[in-house]
C-alpha cells in the first residue's frame, strides 16, 4: 500500500483549475520530486493534501488516502490530528512561517503539546532533544529565542524541527531551500535527506530547481498549469525527458548551453485563469505543436511509472514521434 | 584614453572601501562594519564582470558605491579613467546617466502608481531636454527593442508578468545610453524558462549597445554563462578573482570550492564532492580574526586565524587570497563524484 495516494485530485477557485485532475501516489522511504514554474500548481497541490485550503476553493478528489485511511471521508477533527503529526509540511520562506510573537522553543513545544501532550519538563526536554537534531547549536540556549533572533538558515532549521516533532510518516517540503543561499542551501537538503532515510520518511519535495531535484530525488513529476505533464523516474526524465516541456525546461538551463551562447528559451509565460488555451496547455509555446495538439487535449501515456501527457512524446534523441 | 580601442577600459577601482558606523549605546565606541574592505577590479568596454558571494558579503554594497548611490569611504573609482569621487555635484549627475542599475525584485522596483510610459521617460525628464514627442519616440523605441509591445506603453507594472516587469527595468536602465548596467540579482526572483529569456536580452542588449555589465549574483550557473571574469567575495573582502574560464576550471581558493560544490548539477559527471560548510557567514560586526573564512574552512591553521590573508597573484589574471594555497596545504579534489 502506498503511504500516500492521489486519484484525479482538482482544486478549483469559482471557475479557475489551479489543479487539474493530478494522480500520484508517494511510497515509504521515497523521496518525491514536484516541478515547475510558478503558477504550475505544485503548491495548492500540496496544500489541499494538508487540508489548507481555504472558500472560495474547493478540493475534489476520486481518491485522497494516506495509508489506507480517506482523508476525504475523515471528519475534521479527525483529520486534523493526522496533520502536523503523520503528515508535516514545511513552508518556503522561514522568516514569515514562524510566528514573530511567540518564543521558538513555544513554537516548537506547542506542535508536540497538541499531538501528543505531556508535561512541560518532558515537552522542553524533548524540543530541546530537536533541536539538536537538526544540527542547531547549543539548543538549550535557542529555545527562548525569538525569530528575528534567527538567520535565515537556523529559521529554517527550526521549522524542520518543529515538522519533524511528532515522527511524521509523510512530509511536505515546498521550496524548502529558495529563501536560503547555496551553501546554507547544501546543509538544509543534506540535513532533510538525513533524517527522511533515517526515519524513512516518505518526502515531497517541491521545487523549481531542476538540479536540485536531480540530485536528490527518487522519482519526480513535472506539472505545468496545474497538470501533471510528465512522471518517472528522476535519472531517467532528466536524461531523457519525452514531454516537450520538460525538454525546454532542461534546455533553458544556463549549464545545458556551453559559452556564450543563447540560451535555449522556451517564449511565452504560464496560463493563468483567463488566457487557457485549448487542446494541450503547452500548445501555444511548444515547438513541435501539430493541429490536434491546439484542439484536442492529450491523454496520458506510456507505462504507469513512465507517463507522459502529450500526443507526439519525445523520443530518446529528442525529437516528437511521428 | 581612446575609447574607440575595444578593449577600453570602462570602469577602474582601487581599493574600494566602505565601512559603516554602527551605534551600539550611550557609553559603548560604535563598532565598525567592513561592509566592502579593499576591492579592485577593471572592466573593459562590453565585457562581463560577475560578483558572487553569500548574502551578506558585500556584494550589493559594492554595486551601490559604483552607481554612486553611496559614497565610498575610501578608495578610488574611475569611469573612463575620468575620477569619480572628486567630481563636483554636476559633474556626477551627467555621468551617472552612464552607469545606470537594475535591481533585483521587479516586483519592488517600479512604480505601481505610474504607467510603463512614464516610468520609461522619467530619466529623459530629469536628464535631457528632449520634447514630449521625442521622448514618447524614444520611449516606444527601447520598448521594442526589449520585446515589450506598443500597447504597454499605457498600462500599469501590475498588469505584467515578472519576465515583462525585468525587462521593463531593463529599458529603464537603458534610456539614458549608458555603458555600464550594475545588475544587482537581475534574475533570480525569475523561474528558468523566463530567466534564460531575460539573460537572452541581456546578452543581445550587450552586443548591440557594446555594454559592459557588472553582474552581481549568487547562482553559479548563471554566472559561468554570462561572465567574462569572476569575483567572488566573503564578508567584504575578494577572497578570488579570475577569468571564467581560470575559476570554474581551476579554482583555488577553499570558499570558491566549496561554494562551487554545494551549486546542484543536472547531469551526474558534472557533480563535484561535496565540501560540506559548516555554520553561516559570520557576522561582519564582529569578524573573526585573521582571515575571515576560517571558521568555516577544514584548512584553517594557526597562521589563518591569526594572519589576514592577501589577494595573490596565482597566475596572470588569477588572483587568491588564501594562505593554505599558497603554502600548497591544499588536497586536490575530485570532479564528478557524486
Amino acid at each position: 500500500m502506498s503511504l500516500l495516494q492521489l486519484d484525479n485530485l482538482s482544486v478549483t477557485f469559482g471557475n479557475f483549475r489551479a489543479v487539474d485532475n493530478i494522480s500520484y501516489k508517494v511510497e515509504e522511504g521515497e523521496v518525491l520530486g514536484i516541478v515547475g514554474e510558478s503558477g504550475s500548481g505544485k503548491s495548492v497541490s500540496s496544500l489541499s493534501i494538508m487540508g489548507l485550503i481555504d472558500f472560495p476553493g474547493k478540493v475534489s478528489a476520486d481518491q485522497l488516502t494516506f495509508d489506507g485511511q480517506d482523508l476525504q471521508a475523515m471528519p475534521e477533527k479527525q483529520r486534523r490530528k493526522l496533520t502536523g503529526s503523520d503528515i508535516a509540511m514545511i513552508f518556503q520562506d522561514p522568516m514569515t512561517s514562524l510566528n514573530p510573537c511567540f518564543s521558538v522553543g513555544y513554537q516548537i513545544m506547542e506542535a508536540l503539546k497538541t499531538h501528543q501532550g505531556g508535561r512541560k519538563k518532558v515537552l522542553k526536554q524533548r524540543a530541546i532533544e530537536l533541536l539538536t537534531q537538526v544540527g542547531i547549536p547549543a539548543p538549550e540556549s535557542r529555545l527562548d529565542n525569538y525569530p528575528h533572533q534567527l538567520s535565515g538558515g537556523m529559521s529554517q532549521r527550526v521549522m524542520i524541527a518543529m515538522a519533524i516533532a511528532c515522527n511524521p510518516r509523510l512530509l511536505i517540503a515546498d521550496e524548502p531551500t529558495t529563501a536560503l543561499d547555496v551553501t546554507i542551501q547544501a546543509q538544509i537538503i543534506d540535513l532533510l535527506i538525513e533524517l527522511q532515510r533515517k526515519k524513512k520518511m516518505g518526502l515531497v519535495l517541491i521545487t523549481h530547481d531542476l538540479a536540485l531535484v536531480a540530485e536528490v530525488a527518487h522519482r519526480v513529476i513535472v506539472m505545468y498549469a496545474g497538470q501533471i505533464v510528465e512522471s518517472g523516474p528522476a535519472a531517467e526524465v532528466f536524461r531523457s525527458p519525452k514531454h516537450p516541456y520538460t525538454q525546454a525546461l532542461l534546455a533553458s538551463l544556463p549549464e545545458s548551453s556551453s559559452g556564450k551562447a543563447r540560451l535555449e528559451a522556451l517564449p511565452g509565460v504560464v496560463p493563468g485563469q483567463y488566457d487557457r488555451p485549448q487542446g494541450c496547455l503547452l500548445s501555444p509555446r511548444c515547438p513541435y505543436a501539430q493541429e490536434q495538439c491546439h484542439k484536442v487535449e492529450p491523454e496520458n501515456q506510456g507505462p504507469l511509472d513512465r507517463q507522459v501527457k502529450c500526443h507526439t512524446p519525445l523520443d530518446i534523441e529528442g525529437r516528437p514521434a511521428a | 584614453m581612446s575609447t574607440s580601442q575595444n578593449n577600453a577600459l570602462i570602469l577602474n577601482a582601487e581599493n574600494l572601501k566602505q565601512h559603516y558606523h554602527v551605534k551600539q549605546g550611550m557609553f559603548k565606541p560604535d563598532a565598525v562594519v567592513k561592509a566592502v574592505d579593499g576591492v579592485s577590479f577593471t572592466l573593459e568596454k562590453g565585457k562581463t564582470l560577475a560578483v558572487v558571494g553569500e548574502s551578506g558579503c558585500g556584494k550589493s554594497t559594492l554595486g551601490r558605491m559604483l552607481t554612486m548611490i553611496e559614497t565610498p569611504t575610501e578608495g578610488q573609482l574611475a569611469h573612463l579613467g575620468q575620477d569619480l569621487l572628486t567630481l563636483s555635484k554636476n559633474e556626477q549627475a551627467s555621468l551617472r546617466q552612464k552607469i545606470q542599475i537594475i535591481f533585483q525584485n521587479p516586483y519592488g522596483s517600479l512604480n505601481p502608481r505610474k504607467k510603463i510610459g512614464s516610468i520609461l521617460e522619467e530619466p529623459l525628464v530629469i536628464n535631457t531636454k528632449l520634447s514630449k514627442g521625442q521622448r514618447k519616440e524614444k520611449a516606444l523605441a527601447m520598448m521594442a527593442k526589449v520585446g515589450l509591445k506598443e500597447e504597454h506603453y499605457d498600462r500599469y507594472p501590475h498588469m505584467f508578468s515578472g519576465g515583462q516587469r525585468q525587462r521593463i527595468a531593463i529599458a529603464r536602465g537603458l534610456m539614458l545610453d549608458p555603458n555600464v548596467i550594475v545588475a544587482d540579482e537581475p534574475v533570480s526572483a525569475l523561474d528558468v524558462s523566463v530567466q534564460a529569456q531575460v539573460l537572452n536580452l541581456m546578452m543581445d542588449l550587450q552586443q548591440e549597445f557594446g555594454l559592459s555589465y557588472v553582474f552581481i549574483s549568487h547562482d553559479l550557473s548563471v554566472v559561468e554563462h554570462i561572465a567574462d571574469d569572476v569575483m567572488v567575495m566573503y564578508l567584504g573582502k575578494v577572497v578570488e578573482q579570475g577569468s571564467r574560464e581560470q575559476l570554474f576550471e581551476n579554482p583555488q581558493h577553499p570558499y570558491t570550492l566549496a561554494l562551487l560544490s554545494s551549486t546542484p548539477q543536472l547531469s551526474p559527471d558534472k557533480r563535484r564532492q561535496r565540501i560540506k560548510l559548516e555554520g553561516e557567514l559570520p557576522s561582519p560586526l564582529n569578524p573573526p580574526s585573521g582571515c575571515a573564512f576560517h571558521g568555516r574552512c577544514s584548512y584553517a591553521n594557526d597562521r589563518c586565524r591569526s594572519e589576514t590573508p592577501l589577494l595573490g597573484k596565482a597566475e596572470e589574471g588569477h588572483f587568491i587570497a588564501c594562505h593554505a594555497v599558497e603554502e600548497n596545504r591544499m588536497k586536490p579534489l575530485a570532479v564528478g563524484v557524486a
